[in-house]
This record gives C-alpha cells, sequence and structure tokens, in this order.
C-alpha cells in the first residue's frame, strides 16, 4: 500500500503544485490583443485611484459613453468593454472590491453626457471616471469649440468630484472615414486631456494598430458579433493594463503581498 | 511722348513684377503661381486620402498651414489678376457679371461632387454592415431623407467631408466685386478692412451654419484674408512688400519660424517630444485653429511664402523644365483639376476600403492618381489650344493667357 499512497500522494502534490502555479501566473490576454506598450502607457499617475485604493481598498470605475461603449444583441453588455474590464480587473487583483458601472446611451453627445455627470458621479462615487465621446458629436457636426466646452466642463465636474478620468476618442472605423472625419475632435480630446491632467485612452490609435498588423481586419463587413466581440475583449484588456500601469497597482499589490 | 516709349519698352523686355502684373500691355504668367497651385493640388489630393502613407509627404506634417492655404491665396492672387483688369478695362459690370458666372461654374462643379459622393455613400450603406461599428454607420441616417439632405446641399449647408473648399471659394467669390472695386481704388484700406473682418469674427464667433449641426469648417469670414492678401499681393501689394522680402531679418525670422512649427508639429506624431513643450507654450497656442485660419497658421503661411520667393524668383530656369511642366499644367486648370483631385481621393479610398488596403496600393493609387490629374490637365490644355487655334482670327478674351483660364 505504501508505494501506492506514495504515488497518490506525490500526484497530488503535482496537481497542487500547477493548480497553485496557474493561480500564480498572472492571467494574459488573448495573443490578438498585443500592443506596444507605447499606445498603452500615460504620462500621468491616477493619483485619486491610488489614494482611495489604499485608503478603501476599492477601485469603483464608472463608464460614461455613446454607442460604440456598447454592442448590441442579447449579451451585449456581457461582452462590451466595460463588462469586459471588469473581470480582467477582477481576475488580475484578486480579492480588491472592483467595480465597473456603465452608464452607455447611444447617440448622446458629449454636452448631454456632461448634464447627467452629476448623477452618475453621486449615485456611483467612482474614484476613476472612463469617459468616451467625440463620436456622436463628429456624427451631429457639433462646433468643435462647444465640444471642448463641453470636455472642460465635464472633467472639471469629475475632478472636483475625487475621481481621476480617462478620456477615450473614437474607434478606428475605416469603412466610414470618408464620410465621417473624427480627426478635429480627436485632437481636441489630447489636447484637453493634457491641459486637465487627465489620461487619454487612444481608442482610435489602438485600433488603427491592430488593423495594420492584421491582428483585426477592421475593414470586414459582417453581421457576425464574432469580431464586435473580440475587439471589445481587447479594449477591455487594453483598458485594464493602462489602469493597472498608471495606477501602479501591481507595485501596491507586490507591497501588501510583502 | 517719346520717353515714355522707350520706357515701356523696356517694361516689355525686362518685365519687374511690377510691370508684369499691372503694365496692361506686358503681362507675363507668372509660372511660379501655376507650379504652386499645381503642387496644392496634389496634396490636397493625398490629403483627401485617409488611409495613405504618402501623405507623410505633404506639408502639413512639417508645420502649421497646409496646402489649403497656398490654394486659396493664390486663387485671390490669380483672381484679381484677372477680373482686376478687367474692372480697369470693361467696367465695374462687366467683370463683376464674370466673377459671377465663375461662382456658378463652381457651385456647378460642386453640386455634380455631391452627386458622386451620394453614390458612394448609398453603396456603402447597401453593402457594409458590422455590428461593431453600429454608432458609425449612423453618419448614413441621412439617406433615410434625401428631401432635407439634398436640399441643404443645394443651398451648401451640408458638405459632406472634403467637400468644404468650393463652397468657401463661391463664398469668396461672391463677397469678391466690391472688394476688388476697393482693392483698385484704395488697396491698403482694402487688405485693412479684410483685417478687420478676420478680427471681428474671430471676436463675435462670425461664422455660416452647416447642416445639420455646427458651422462651415472653412470659415469665409476668417479665411476671407487669405483671398484679399493674395489679391492684394496681386494688384501691386508684392512690390510694396518686394523690399521686406529682400531682407536678411525676415528671412531670417521666416526660416526661424518654419523650424519651430516644424519642431512642434514633430511632437504631435513623436509622444516622447511632447512633454517638451512647456505648459505656458501650448497653453497659448493651442488650438491652432483651421476653421478659424489661426494666426499661427497664417504666420506660417506667410514664412513659406517669403523662404519661397526668395529662392525660387520669377525667371527660375527650371520653371520651363519639362519636370514641373505636370505640376504647371495642373495648377493652369485648377477648378477642374481640384474637382477631379476630389473625386480621385473618393474612388481611391473606394478601392482601399473595399478592395485592398496595403501600403503598395496606397502608394500606387497615389502615384496613378496624379497621373490622371497630369493627364487631364494636358489634355484640357491641348482643347484650349485647339479651340484658340480655330479661332485665331477673333481677339481672345486675356484671362485666357494671363491665368491660366482659372482665377
Amino acid at each position: 500500500m505504501k508505494p501506492l499512497i506514495a504515488v497518490i500522494a506525490t500526484i497530488a502534490t503535482i496537481v497542487a503544485c500547477l493548480a497553485g502555479a496557474a493561480r500564480a501566473a498572472p492571467p494574459s490576454p488573448p495573443e490578438q490583443c498585443d500592443l506596444p506598450q507605447s499606445l498603452i502607457d500615460g504620462e500621468i499617475d491616477l493619483t485619486r485611484v491610488m489614494n482611495d485604493f489604499k485608503a478603501n481598498h476599492r477601485l469603483y470605475v464608472t463608464v460614461v459613453g455613446s454607442g460604440s461603449s456598447g454592442l448590441s444583441g442579447p449579451d451585449g453588455a456581457h461582452l462590451a468593454y466595460p463588462a469586459r474590464l471588469q473581470d480582467v480587473l477582477q481576475q488580475r487583483m484578486a480579492g480588491a472590491d472592483i467595480k465597473v458601472t456603465a452608464h452607455v446611451q447611444s447617440k448622446e453627445t458629449t454636452a448631454a453626457m456632461v448634464s447627467a455627470m452629476d448623477k452618475i458621479l453621486v449615485s456611483d462615487k467612482p474614484s476613476l471616471v472612463i469617459w468616451q465621446a467625440g463620436t456622436v458629436d463628429a456624427l451631429d457636426g457639433v462646433d468643435p469649440e462647444d465640444f471642448r466646452a463641453s470636455l472642460d466642463a465635464g472633467i472639471e465636474k469629475i475632478q472636483a468630484a475625487g475621481a481621476d478620468v480617462i478620456l477615450m476618442n473614437m474607434q478606428f472605423s475605416p469603412h466610414t472615414e470618408s464620410m465621417l472625419d473624427v480627426s478635429a475632435y480627436a485632437d481636441i480630446m489630447r489636447v484637453v486631456a493634457e491641459q486637465h491632467g487627465a489620461l487619454l485612452f487612444d481608442r482610435f490609435a489602438i485600433m488603427h494598430y491592430w488593423n495594420d498588423t492584421g491582428a483585426f481586419d477592421l475593414y470586414t463587413a459582417t453581421k457576425k458579433y464574432d469580431m464586435a466581440r473580440r475587439v471589445h475583449d481587447c479594449i477591455g484588456w487594453a483598458l485594464a493594463s493602462q489602469i493597472i500601469s498608471t495606477a501602479h497597482f501591481d507595485a501596491a499589490r507586490m507591497q501588501t503581498t510583502q | 511722348m517719346p520717353v515714355k516709349v522707350v520706357s515701356l519698352k523696356q517694361i516689355l523686355a525686362k518685365p519687374s513684377p511690377t510691370a508684369a502684373s499691372l503694365a496692361p500691355g506686358a503681362p507675363e504668367r507668372d509660372l511660379r503661381l501655376d507650379l504652386f497651385r499645381g503642387v496644392a493640388l496634389w496634396l490636397i489630393f493625398l490629403d483627401h486620402i485617409p488611409q495613405n502613407v504618402v501623405n507623410w509627404f505633404t506639408i502639413r506634417n512639417y508645420g502649421f498651414s497646409d496646402a489649403t492655404e497656398i490654394f486659396i491665396f493664390i486663387s485671390g492672387y490669380t483672381a484679381a489678376f484677372v477680373y482686376g483688369r478687367a474692372m480697369r478695362e470693361r467696367g465695374i459690370i462687366i467683370a463683376s457679371a464674370r466673377v459671377l458666372r465663375r461662382a456658378w461654374q463652381i457651385y456647378v462643379a460642386h453640386i455634380f461632387l455631391f452627386t458622386i459622393f451620394m453614390a458612394e455613400i448609398a453603396y456603402v450603406a447597401a453593402t457594409f454592415d458590422n455590428p461593431l461599428y453600429a454608432e458609425e454607420m449612423n453618419i448614413l441616417d441621412f439617406l433615410k431623407q434625401p428631401d432635407v439632405t439634398i436640399f441643404q446641399a443645394l443651398i451648401l449647408k451640408f458638405k459632406p467631408v472634403n467637400m468644404d473648399v468650393l463652397p468657401l471659394y463661391i463664398v469668396l467669390l461672391l463677397l469678391f466685386p466690391p472688394m476688388l472695386w476697393l482693392l483698385l481704388r484704395q488697396p491698403a484700406f482694402a487688405l485693412a478692412g479684410s483685417a478687420l473682418l478676420y478680427v471681428l469674427a474671430w471676436n463675435f464667433n462670425w461664422n455660416l451654419p452647416a447642416y445639420p449641426n455646427g458651422v462651415w469648417f472653412f470659415n469665409p469670414f476668417a479665411w476671407q484674408l487669405l483671398f484679399v492678401f493674395g489679391a492684394w499681393c496681386a494688384l501691386g501689394g508684392a512690390q510694396r512688400l518686394a523690399g521686406v522680402l529682400r531682407s536678411r531679418v525676415v528671412l531670417a525670422i521666416a526660416i526661424v519660424y518654419l523650424v519651430f512649427a516644424f519642431v512642434i508639429t514633430l511632437t504631435w506624431y513623436v509622444e516622447p517630444l511632447g512633454r517638451l513643450v512647456p505648459v505656458w507654450l501650448s497653453d497659448w497656442m493651442y488650438p491652432i485653429d483651421k476653421t478659424n485660419l489661426d494666426v499661427l497658421r497664417f504666420a506660417h503661411f506667410l514664412a513659406l511664402a517669403a523662404v519661397t520667393v526668395r529662392f525660387v524668383p520669377r525667371d527660375w530656369p527650371a520653371l520651363g523644365s519639362p519636370f514641373l511642366q505636370p505640376a504647371i499644367c495642373c495648377g493652369q486648370h485648377s477648378l477642374e483639376i481640384f474637382c477631379e483631385g476630389v473625386f480621385l481621393a473618393f474612388a481611391g479610398q473606394f478601392i482601399i476600403s473595399e478592395w485592398s488596403g496595403g501600403p503598395l496600393v496606397q502608394i500606387a493609387i497615389s502615384l496613378i492618381g496624379i497621373l490622371i490629374m497630369v493627364a487631364t490637365a494636358n489634355l484640357i490644355s491641348w482643347y484650349k489650344r485647339m479651340e484658340g487655334r480655330g479661332s485665331a482670327t477673333r481677339i481672345k478674351p486675356p484671362e485666357a493667357d494671363l491665368a491660366g483660364g482659372d482665377a
């Protein structure tokens, strides 16, 4: 019997080790999502996020955005990037209190989002707001100066409420590019983010990169959700990476484990 | 009287810019205008294809201003050259009538382009679908109400992407007859008035309304400054500036500013460099507004022009070389070639998105596009020569040879 027990014990140990190793290794994104670090890194630290996390051990993220922050279809809310972000953050920061709340209204202009912002900030109490804007304004031809003023006002509200801001710009959409010029609005977002000490999540450049490298063929015409789902998954991963690196969560976690 | 004849002969023999642009009997076409307008037309074509590696060579990536400034300035210059002469020789009514006829031709060309654009959009709407882009596809919504859209396009309020230059040009020409009248009598006063309108437009946010929202992408009240400045230069302003342009100090300032603009532009593309721009500078500098012809853009164009005039003299031998002929020829038929450029950009973009978008295809599309533009320009020249020969006995209207037919 002894050898059998030994074998079982050995197998059990190996299985336990493997399981442990699997748990210890950080989850990694699908290869398709690969991005150069320069597209993820930010110049600015998310200090409000860091402080809130240190004090309360929580990370409450609010996503405010228009149609391109969601997916239609029965499972859309689960497959869109806000839900993916929540999953990835939970995997990568096991044990922390993480909540991602999405306020997605299709066809909502930036000005309309600003009007709704106070209520959202009071109810969610986020330490981070990811604000996706610009597409609807470009579609409606909103005066770029009004767009800039709305962004200014919204960021001031969010920062006054004690949260950091990540501005997310438009999707790279090659098919509509000859009809819809988003560049003026994208430029404004870059400048406004810099002026207010907000981060920019350059979704346009990121999707452009995926298209250039062939990770996604964004020219594809399809009625299926397959590609849309995978793009949102990758955006969730990229966002999580940006948050973790600019809030220095890797370092923070190492400190607590030590 | 003999003294006068001699001096006129001298002028004829050795045309200075003064003589060439003003002396009625001694017009010599300034090929530099045609050359740079032709090049500007090529650049506008390239810039209108969003996904194009060749875009890296266009001047907007190396400074604040771009081909639009060149195009509008030269258009103002040639318009004043052609219609100023007409106004002096045949009176204000005839000259104004001709300006308005030109505006009408441009309007028709614009509507023609709009039709092509609608055809492309309708095709994309019928064939392209992807849930990822549900939001962006809303741009096609205007197809659902053609009654409104087409009407708004006819009154120039609805302008699809890249179709903003011709409406600007139409408005500039509509305002041009009184401005030209003033320029011929009180050039300094006219230029000051134009600058005042520019300042007022900035101060009071004057612009024309667009459909469905917002304002014109090229604010005519701001961009008129460049057009009028071009016209002012054509009507003797260039000589008045000649002394300034010869000064080494001015040249040095212009070069320093061009280098500054180049470095700043570099920071837009090389992220780490952006950190080196001091906050006070970026606060003061940004946004560099294209809609309202930002002062920094205008200054950049002036610097570019000052340096160009310095190093490319009017009698530059290369202007006669066959290598520059394609650009010069395109510049001589600017309306046709501009419209063709917009169309070719649509078509090129369409090929890239429907078929294949690799860098090689982009380069091929860019080169073929420019070749088609050159071929068309030469074809138009050929037609004009043929028609000119046929009516050799008739006295030709002066503008065809003076300014390449197009203002």
